[in-house]
């Protein structure tokens, strides 16, 4: 935030506000569906729609790649499998064997539930911990929660917001492009200056 | 999309009451959190409290004094000790089983009740472990099975059955609390947006983690949520089989036997989805949740309890069968021992409470009656307590020589520890549902008609359901209550019991 703040220092005195993000409104999960495929096809990168629940085909209306958590479990997950194993072996087999009933230090078949324990484990944390680093979440702070109109984001309302970071954006485009897909509502969220 | 049509054909009906939106849901729920606690609620609060201070006060001379304050003792070893965690996990299994395995096989009626029952596996695992923490005797001393580098330079042995159980237990702790939590990440962003005090809105604002309903962060997150319910399946499976282990792998007569794991297993999916059942009943009525919490998900409750109740009594049969069957007197006299020795009546209220409650279930019209579940899923929490109780003092007190039997009693402590463990989880409950949403928001959201994005209100009217999801149940709920949002806000005491 403090790079923003100057760089709105910068670009002039009080009033002449730097844009940030074109926020727009939408009622229903099928308006939304065909405006983001509309601004899918305009071309935009820096642009994401906010729903109060995953609407489904919407991955593709945005033109999204599959998600990648599922490699980062696959990774955690043979870390677990293998760590367990290597510990049991390394502890119970080779540093200090203990014999009870005669069995082996190590065997194989009385490993397989702490295996089996580590591996869901460890994937676990990489599904959770996995899926927030790919979000970088947490993060309290963006630009939509400027405006008072999101909080209605997380109960019954949709909302397209395309950053004026994005290559295509311009003021007038962007907003002619958004008003075609009949939003309820369009905010343009500047730079808070004093 | 079929998965937020009913399929009539099959007697589906709609998951929510009619004229319920996206905008009645948040209300519904999110208000439970944001309005005074009712009265019930303190009254319930106030007694849950109160033993869970007795709990405190119990364990804390326990580890003064030393577990001989309880009734355990050679031979019985393990008695309401055991049998109290065995049946908290139990208990437990229901929520993950809710919320992971229900959720891969597509039941989209979970989304009212899985964040309720994962709350009660968190809890319900709380307490079990517990048990066997204070059952050590020198609870300080609990880090030992961990395989931490030590003066003595010795391991734990990973060949024990305990210490599989460590490993499940603790790992199914810590991937049930996940899992809930990141169930909650977006509604915690919801009670965030509709706060209005400022601690409020830092606390949840907090715990939401900067959730802005982002479709890319719905994508991961989904793809997450799908690999939590895919290693929790597993998961739940192991950890009673685990805990089945403990005894299996034992030469125990009425322990060493191959049907423990699964038998275990269908055992703790019955209790668990008792405990839910009488949870939910409460919750339900104190808080006017019958637009969301409908008969329909209740009766399908019921057939499961129908079924897992069934197969353990399918499990009891067999039991018994294969005792005669092995040919080996001493498994064939435990078996006679628990019918009719000195702990009948333990094993025929087991029985009763059991295979036979559970029967009733069979009958449409008892499976949708309130009053006959509530009171059938607290016999079978009986039940089920008494199951662990029958397996592990039967088998321990009169096993191979008749020198080394004797009978176990319990102590006053033996009492005041078990009811503390039901108080410190009420309590936890209670706090949950005063403070967190106690439906999943935005998966209830996601099963309504109206989420479909080729959803078109006919008649122009956005909450108009159409003509083939108006469905026998909506009388059912009409008799109940009425099912528009607006009388459910009113609604909040009243209601059959």
């Amino acid at each position: 935030m403090a790079a923003e703040e100057m760089a709105a220092e910068e670009t002039g005195a009080a009033g002449e506000a730097r844009p940030l993000i074109y926020l727009a409104e939408y009622d229903s999960p099928s308006e939304i569906m065909h405006a983001a495929e509309a601004v899918r096809d305009a071309g935009y990168k820096r642009w994401d729609t906010h729903t109060p629940f995953p609407v489904h085909g919407m991955d593709g209306a945005m033109g999204l790649k599959d998600s990648a958590v599922g490699w980062i479990v696959l990774a955690m997950g043979l870390t677990g499998c293998t760590t367990a194993f290597l510990l049991m072996w390394w502890t119970n087999g080779i540093d200090y064997p203990i014999i009870i009933g005669g069995k082996p230090g190590y065997s194989l078949p009385a490993m397989i539930p702490v295996m089996f324990e580590l591996t869901i484990l460890l994937s676990a944390f990489g599904a959770v911990f996995g899926m927030l680093g790919i979000n970088q979440l947490p993060k309290h702070h963006h630009p939509v929660f400027y405006s008072e109109r999101f909080e209605r984001c997380s109960d019954d309302k949709f909302f397209i917001s395309i950053e004026a970071a994005d290559e295509q954006f311009d003021l007038e485009e962007t907003r002619s492009l958004l008003e075609g897909t009949h939003p309820t509502h369009i905010e343009l969220i500047q730079e808070e200056t004093s | 999309m079929a998965y937020n049509e009913p399929i009539t054909e099959l007697g589906e009906g709609s998951l929510v009451s009619k004229g319920t939106g996206f905008k009645e849901i948040t209300e519904i729920v999110s208000r439970v959190t944001e309005q005074k606690a009712p009265r019930g609620w303190w009254i319930l609060f106030g007694i849950s409290s109160t033993f869970t201070a007795v709990l405190g006060a119990t364990v804390g001379y326990l580890v003064w004094t030393g577990i001989g304050i309880w009734g355990n003792n050679s031979p019985v070893a393990w008695a309401w000790d055991i049998t109290n965690f065995v049946w908290w996990i139990g208990i437990g299994h229901a929520g993950t089983l809710i919320s992971a395995v229900l959720y891969l096989f597509r039941q989209y009626w979970r989304t009212a009740i899985n964040r309720f029952s994962e709350a009660m596996t968190i809890f319900a695992v709380i307490c079990a472990l517990l048990f066997p923490t204070i059952h050590t005797g020198r609870p300080w001393f609990i880090y030992y099975p961990l395989p931490i580098p030590n003066s003595m330079n010795m391991w734990p042995n990973f060949k024990s059955p305990l210490l599989w159980d460590v490993f499940a237990v603790s790992t199914y702790f810590t991937v049930s609390l996940l899992f809930w939590y990141v169930g909650l990440i977006p509604d915690f962003a919801t009670l965030r947006d509709r706060a209005t005090h400022k601690v409020r809105r830092w606390v949840y604002g907090f715990l939401a983690l900067g959730w802005r309903g982002s479709n890319r962060h719905w994508s991961n997150y989904e793809r997450s949520y799908l690999i939590l319910a895919a290693l929790s399946t597993p998961l739940v499976l192991s950890v009673h089989s685990v805990v089945s282990f403990d005894f299996a792998t034992s030469v125990e007569p009425g322990w060493h036997t191959t049907i423990f794991p699964p038998y275990f297993v269908a055992g703790a999916v019955f209790s668990g989805f008792a405990m839910v059942m009488t949870l939910l009943l409460i919750a339900r009525t104190v808080y006017g949740l019958h637009d969301l919490v409908r008969i329909r998900h209740l009766e399908l409750m019921n057939k499961i309890m129908l079924t897992t109740g069934s197969l353990v009594g399918y499990a009891y049969a067999m039991e018994f069968f294969i005792a005669w069957y092995s040919g080996n007197p001493y498994e064939r006299y435990v078996f006679i021992n628990r019918a009719t020795g000195d702990y009948w009546w333990a094993y025929w209220s087991m029985i009763t409470c059991n295979v036979i409650s559970p029967q009733l279930f069979w009958f449409k019209k008892l499976r949708r009656s309130i009053p006959v579940m509530f009171v059938v899923s607290i016999i079978i929490n009986i039940g089920m307590w008494f199951e662990r109780f029958v397996i592990i003092v039967t088998s321990l007190h009169n096993d191979y020589l008749p020198s080394a039997w004797g009978n176990f009693s319990p102590t006053l402590f033996d009492i005041t520890t078990f009811m503390g463990s039901l108080g410190l989880f009420f309590t936890a409950f209670l706090l949950f549902l005063r403070w967190m949403p106690m439906i999943a928001i935005a998966e209830v959201k996601m099963v309504i008609p109206e989420a479909d994005p080729h959803y078109h209100p006919e008649g122009g009217h956005g909450h108009d359901a159409s003509p083939h999801q108006m469905d026998e149940e909506h009388d059912a709920a009409t008799a109940e209550g009425t099912p528009s949002a607006k009388s459910a806000a009113e609604t909040s005491e009243g209601e059959e019991e």
